[in-house]
């Protein structure tokens, strides 16, 4: 495999991981846009194990992970006090207060950057994301699952089904923290290097585009939307600076076209019921 | 000295209060938080940059760049908020965002990455008032905000389009059904609001003699705070967050030293928001509070 396509996939391969931190809180009707801040805390928290407690790369990125998920347990509370866009404006404030406290730690480097001694290759990444996936995608087939999706259809209905909207909402909250510190924490093992201004508003957003664009019914929209937005600049390259300028033309038309983002429920029970002939027909 | 600081900020914050009142707007009456207005903010500058470059006299750079902002706003309306209509409900500020990149890149490929400097047509640029440095385009600057806001307010209140637009704000579906042309209404307020933002990033980059293709971001985020804080909907508030954001903002930096910024700025937002979510005034276009 070449240099190139290793370091597309790897890019890939996080992103996936990134988008479904972003997709069970959406699920769970919250738009969050702090997923840049807590992908910091897991790259630098992984890559502080390691280089000051002489930690592997895998445990130390697994210990991220459930630190992460503590911290999204720790601000969930305060945060889902708040509803709709006043949530998605708390979770931005609090992932710009996180990038700029990492800045002002100089433990970690503050602004000049975080070297990290080891390294975790493609192979690794994959895995990792693969695992993300098939979590999810049983997560999702669960209860659980159809619980969130109940209460992002309808709060009122849930709860007065008797579901505990809060405690799902927290959940999702949580869990979506957890994956997004992952994808920090492999990020900061694959490339050896993290400085804080990489985790800025401008990936989260990103990131949630990935999710809207791929569309929130099903599991596999922000597996698409992630492969979308990383490969689609990579095949664009060729018109230099002009692929942006289709890119965001792109995303217009999908917007204007499919506003439900381009996989959903009915796209897949249309694609069944296609492979598989009518009962009428097989008669 | 303190007193130097608190005139900066105030001066800093009169460019954050325009981006506020423009966020503001659609943000109080649909409900949607438009982020294509950052690309807007950016385009006025650097067209005000190129205008002037170009020998042009600031009496037609102004006017022509608010003109652009309007027209820019309104076609980010008629792709926008038009397709919002049984759509999933982020999918208007997806659209807004994807104007945003769209904006960057064209100017990208228009006049590069580096940062522009200004040559402005007139000398020097400062008075003092005893021992505070006032810069007169930064005064002009916080005059015209509270004026412009002010015949805004006037207009919102007082006129047959003002109520109108405050009765989408209650309730768009009941505003049709009593004969309110919203989808008339509604172009209007956008273009307000690109003038608004124009207006901001006019103030901008001939307060401060730059213009770049990435000015909008920081600036925008500032602006998205300073509507938070003075609450969301409220014309009046955006200015007064705006203007507390501005000297927040110097007085981090005289005292704790840039790196504290950040920290100040969204830890302020962080407490408004769990504190007090309503803003400093709290926001309701539609009761009338505008």
């Amino acid at each position: 495999m070449s240099g190139y396509l290793e370091g597309v996939l790897v890019v890939l391969a996080i992103n996936v991981i990134l988008a479904y931190a972003a997709f069970l809180p959406i699920v769970a009707g919250q738009l969050n846009l702090g997923i840049a801040g807590f992908m910091a805390t897991g790259a630098y928290l992984s890559a502080y194990l390691t280089n000051a407690h002489g930690w592997l790369p895998l445990p130390a990125a697994l210990a991220a992970t459930i630190l992460t998920a503590a911290l999204g347990l720790v601000v969930a509370f305060p945060i889902l006090r708040t509803r709709g866009i006043y949530l998605a404006l708390a979770t931005f404030a609090f992932g710009q207060v996180v990038v700029a406290t990492i800045l002002n730690l100089d433990a970690v480097g503050g602004a000049a950057g975080y070297p990290v001694a080891t390294h975790l290759g493609f192979p690794a990444i994959a895995a990792a994301a693969a695992i993300v996936f098939v979590t999810l995608y049983c997560l999702f087939h669960t209860r659980f699952g159809l619980s969130v999706t109940a209460v992002s259809d309808d709060e009122l209905v849930a709860d007065q089904m008797g579901l505990s909207v809060r405690g799902l909402q927290t959940a999702a909250f949580t869990i979506g923290a957890g994956v997004a510190g992952l994808a920090g924490a492999l990020q900061a093992h694959h490339f050896n290097y993290i400085e804080a201004q990489h985790f800025n508003v401008l990936l989260s957003i990103y990131v949630v585009l990935y999710v809207l664009l791929g569309g929130t019914q099903t599991i596999y929209g922000p597996l698409l939307g992630a492969a979308v937005f990383t490969l689609l600049p990579e095949v664009l390259r060729g018109s230099a600076q002009w692929r942006y300028v289709i890119f965001a033309a792109l995303i217009l038309a999908l917007m204007t076209w499919r506003p439900q983002g381009v996989v959903t429920r009915g796209l897949l029970r249309r694609l069944v019921e296609w492979r598989r002939p009518s009962p009428a027909e097989a008669a | 000295m303190l007193a130097q600081q608190l005139v900066n900020g105030l001066m800093l914050g009169s460019v954050y209060a325009l981006v506020a009142v423009a966020f503001t707007l659609t943000m109080g009456i649909l409900k949607f938080l438009n982020f294509s207005i950052p690309g807007i903010f950016m385009i006025a500058g650097m067209c005000t940059w190129a205008m002037l470059k170009g020998g042009a006299s600031l009496l037609v750079a102004i006017p022509a760049v608010l003109l652009l902002g309007a027209l820019l706003s309104y076609g980010v309306e008629r792709v926008t908020w038009r397709q919002m209509r049984g759509g999933d409900r982020f999918v208007p500020l997806v659209s807004s965002m994807a104007f945003l990149i769209l904006l960057e890149n064209l100017a990208l490929i228009a006049w590069g990455s580096d940062q522009q400097r200004l040559i402005l047509p007139f000398q020097s640029t400062s008075a003092r008032i005893g021992d505070v440095v006032v810069g007169v385009p930064q005064l002009v600057g916080l005059a015209l905000a509270v004026a412009v806001v002010w015949t805004l307010d006037r207009v919102l209140r007082r006129t047959r389009i003002g109520r109108a637009v405050r009765s989408i704000a209650e309730d768009a579906e009941t505003a049709t059904l009593l004969g309110v042309a919203v989808d008339r209404v509604v172009p209007l307020v956008f273009a307000i609001g690109g003038i608004f933002t124009a207006l901001a990033g006019v103030l901008f980059s001939l307060n401060y003699q730059q213009a770049s293709p990435f000015m909008g971001e920081e600036v925008a985020l500032k602006g998205i705070s300073a509507m938070v804080v003075g609450g969301m909907g409220n014309i009046w508030g955006a200015i007064l967050g705006g203007l507390a954001i501005g000297v927040v903002e110097t007085a981090a930096i005289h005292w704790f030293g840039a790196r504290a910024v950040d920290i100040a700025v969204y830890g302020m937002l962080l407490a408004i928001l769990f504190g007090r979510p309503t803003g400093l005034l709290g926001g309701d276009l539609a009761k009338g509070r505008a």
